[in-house]
């Protein structure tokens, strides 16, 4: 009972000085932040910032080199079937079985998932007719295009009705009205079910729309982390989370506009 | 139960994608087919010391492709699972909740199905080409022994899918995967006793071919196939049986230690 109403009140996510080395160069440098349940959290950052190492140690894919981190409770070092079962992905890259038809990828995620027929079917028949691929859904995804792949890979997200969704670059090279289409579903979403939501972007005014708190990182440390309000009100009335976001991770740009002075 | 019901997906998988791709199947006995064109009718007149007297050439020959057959798709298959690397397919299997053991058990039996299938379908093209059962075999001999084929086909199966498991586990791409099951199917292949008597190689490459799985497999299938082998049938059994057990194990290990990412 005690243990139960601890469960509740715990965060979803918690990451405590984690850091992760290939080899000596350090992609995720000793970070450490906590999400909410039902929070919607961004992870903000340059390419090649350390996004996608925390999302896939997270995720259970890569082992950690120092510190912890647990997903719904679990240790993803020690715990990781649980952490698997807590939580569903989407990777920055298509990972589909382009071979096989929307139905069946969703009918394989299913089953890995141990989701006996019954359910199978009524939630592939939900989802299916949330992401509006119900029609395309026996056609073989590499006939797919971008958008339509990306709304398979979110349906397939759910289907095991994760604790947690982590959403890496969910809208990367889609037309903007894919776009939208896709925030709409990721906001009722959460708003709708108790999902924590842990996102990567590039685009600041969609993390702004829907995150209600950003971290920013870059060379694999936490260099700011806020409400999107708070982020924009530090830099003034005006600020955009583009502002925010070049002060804190700008550098490079400001250093050559320096030497370009110099000369 | 969950670990049965994705071991069952994961081969439902492979299945799908065979009957969708025949070509697939066609392609792995054309290699097979070559072999008996032309080792087969090139030698059928040539008699081989090791082969019993009133064993023609092809029909010594027919057992030693299916065991070939049985190698060459079951080593490749391993290709697939960097397939899956390449295009992330395998980030989202890695990521469910499956213990890596039973991933490695479903990809092994998919592939086992696939590589049964292209053997069934080479054994019944080999009547074409000469092969017969000997006229002494009755039809519970003959059914015994096709019992006896299929056994020692899965075994074969799933020993060199272990191996190439355990070699797709250790690379990153493709291509380099290829260039190495190419040089290590050669050797296991020539080897074997697949298309010659291994009594007829020196000593030295005869210690070797007694030390490869494939030389007790391919001797397993002639039993079961012509009724003349070098070793007793429980012996090539246990063997096989061994060298399975003991190379899922290890493709288990190695599929557990690599990275999807």
């Amino acid at each position: 009972m005690i243990s139960a109403i601890f469960m509740t009140t715990m965060p979803a996510i918690t990451v405590n000085n984690l850091t992760k080395k290939f080899n000596n160069f350090a992609a995720v440098d000793g970070i450490s932040f906590a999400v909410e349940e039902r929070e919607c959290f961004g992870l903000l950052g340059p390419n090649g910032a350390g996004k996608t190492t925390t999302i896939n140690i997270l995720a259970t894919l890569l082992p950690l080199t120092a510190g912890s981190a647990t997903v719904a409770g679990f240790d993803v070092c020690k715990q990781k079937n649980q952490v698997r079962q807590s939580i569903g992905i989407v990777f920055q890259e298509p990972a589909l079985d382009s071979r096989l038809t929307g139905r069946e990828n969703l009918e394989f995620h299913a089953m890995m998932y141990g989701i006996d027929r019954l359910t199978r079917q009524k939630r592939i028949k939900a989802l299916l007719e949330l992401v509006e691929l119900s029609e395309k859904a026996d056609v073989l995804v590499r006939n797919y295009s971008g958008g339509m792949k990306r709304r398979l890979e979110i349906a397939r997200g759910l289907i095991h009705r994760p604790r947690v969704l982590f959403l890496d670059e969910p809208t990367l090279g889609l037309d903007s009205q894919t776009r939208r289409l896709i925030w709409n579903y990721i906001k009722r979403l959460n708003k709708e079910s108790d999902v924590t939501i842990i996102l990567t972007t590039h685009y600041m005014e969609e993390a702004d729309d829907f995150c209600d708190r950003i971290a920013i990182i870059d060379h694999g440390k936490i260099v700011t982390m806020d409400t999107p309000a708070n982020l924009k009100a530090a830099l003034g009335p005006q600020a955009s989370l583009e502002d925010v976001f070049i002060k804190y991770t700008g550098n490079t740009i400001r250093n050559i506009e320096e030497r370009e002075k110099i000369w | 139960m969950v670990e049965l019901l994705a071991i069952y997906v994961l081969w439902k998988r492979e299945i799908i994608k065979l009957f969708r791709e025949k070509e697939r199947i066609i392609g792995s006995v054309a290699m097979p087919l070559m072999f008996l064109t032309f080792l087969g009718f090139g030698f059928s007149q040539a008699s081989l010391p090791g082969v019993k007297a009133g064993i023609s050439y092809i029909v010594f020959l027919v057992p030693g492709m299916i065991g070939m057959n049985m190698l060459f798709g079951s080593m490749f298959s391993g290709i697939s699972v960097l397939w899956d690397k390449e295009f992330g397919f395998l980030k989202e299997i890695m990521v469910a909740p499956v213990s890596r053991i039973s991933i490695a058990l479903g990809r092994i039996a998919g592939g086992a199905t696939t590589g049964i299938i292209q053997g069934l379908l080479l054994f019944g093209l080999s009547f074409f080409f000469g092969f017969g059962f000997s006229e002494s075999f009755s039809l519970s001999r003959i059914i015994a022994g096709i019992i006896l084929m299929l056994v020692f086909m899965v075994l074969i199966a799933i020993s060199f899918l272990s191996v190439g498991l355990s070699f797709a586990s250790n690379m990153r791409d493709a291509q380099g995967f290829e260039l190495i099951i190419n040089f290590v199917m050669f050797p296991l292949f020539f080897l074997s006793g697949a298309v010659s008597p291994i009594t007829n190689l020196p000593p030295w490459l005869q210690f070797l071919a007694y030390l490869n799985p494939l030389t007790y497999g391919v001797d397993g299938l002639r039993r079961s196939l012509i009724g003349s082998s070098m070793f007793s049938l429980q012996f090539d059994l246990f063997i096989c049986l061994a060298a399975a057990i003991a190379l899922t194990s290890l493709a288990a290990f190695f599929f557990d230690r690599s990275s999807s990412v």
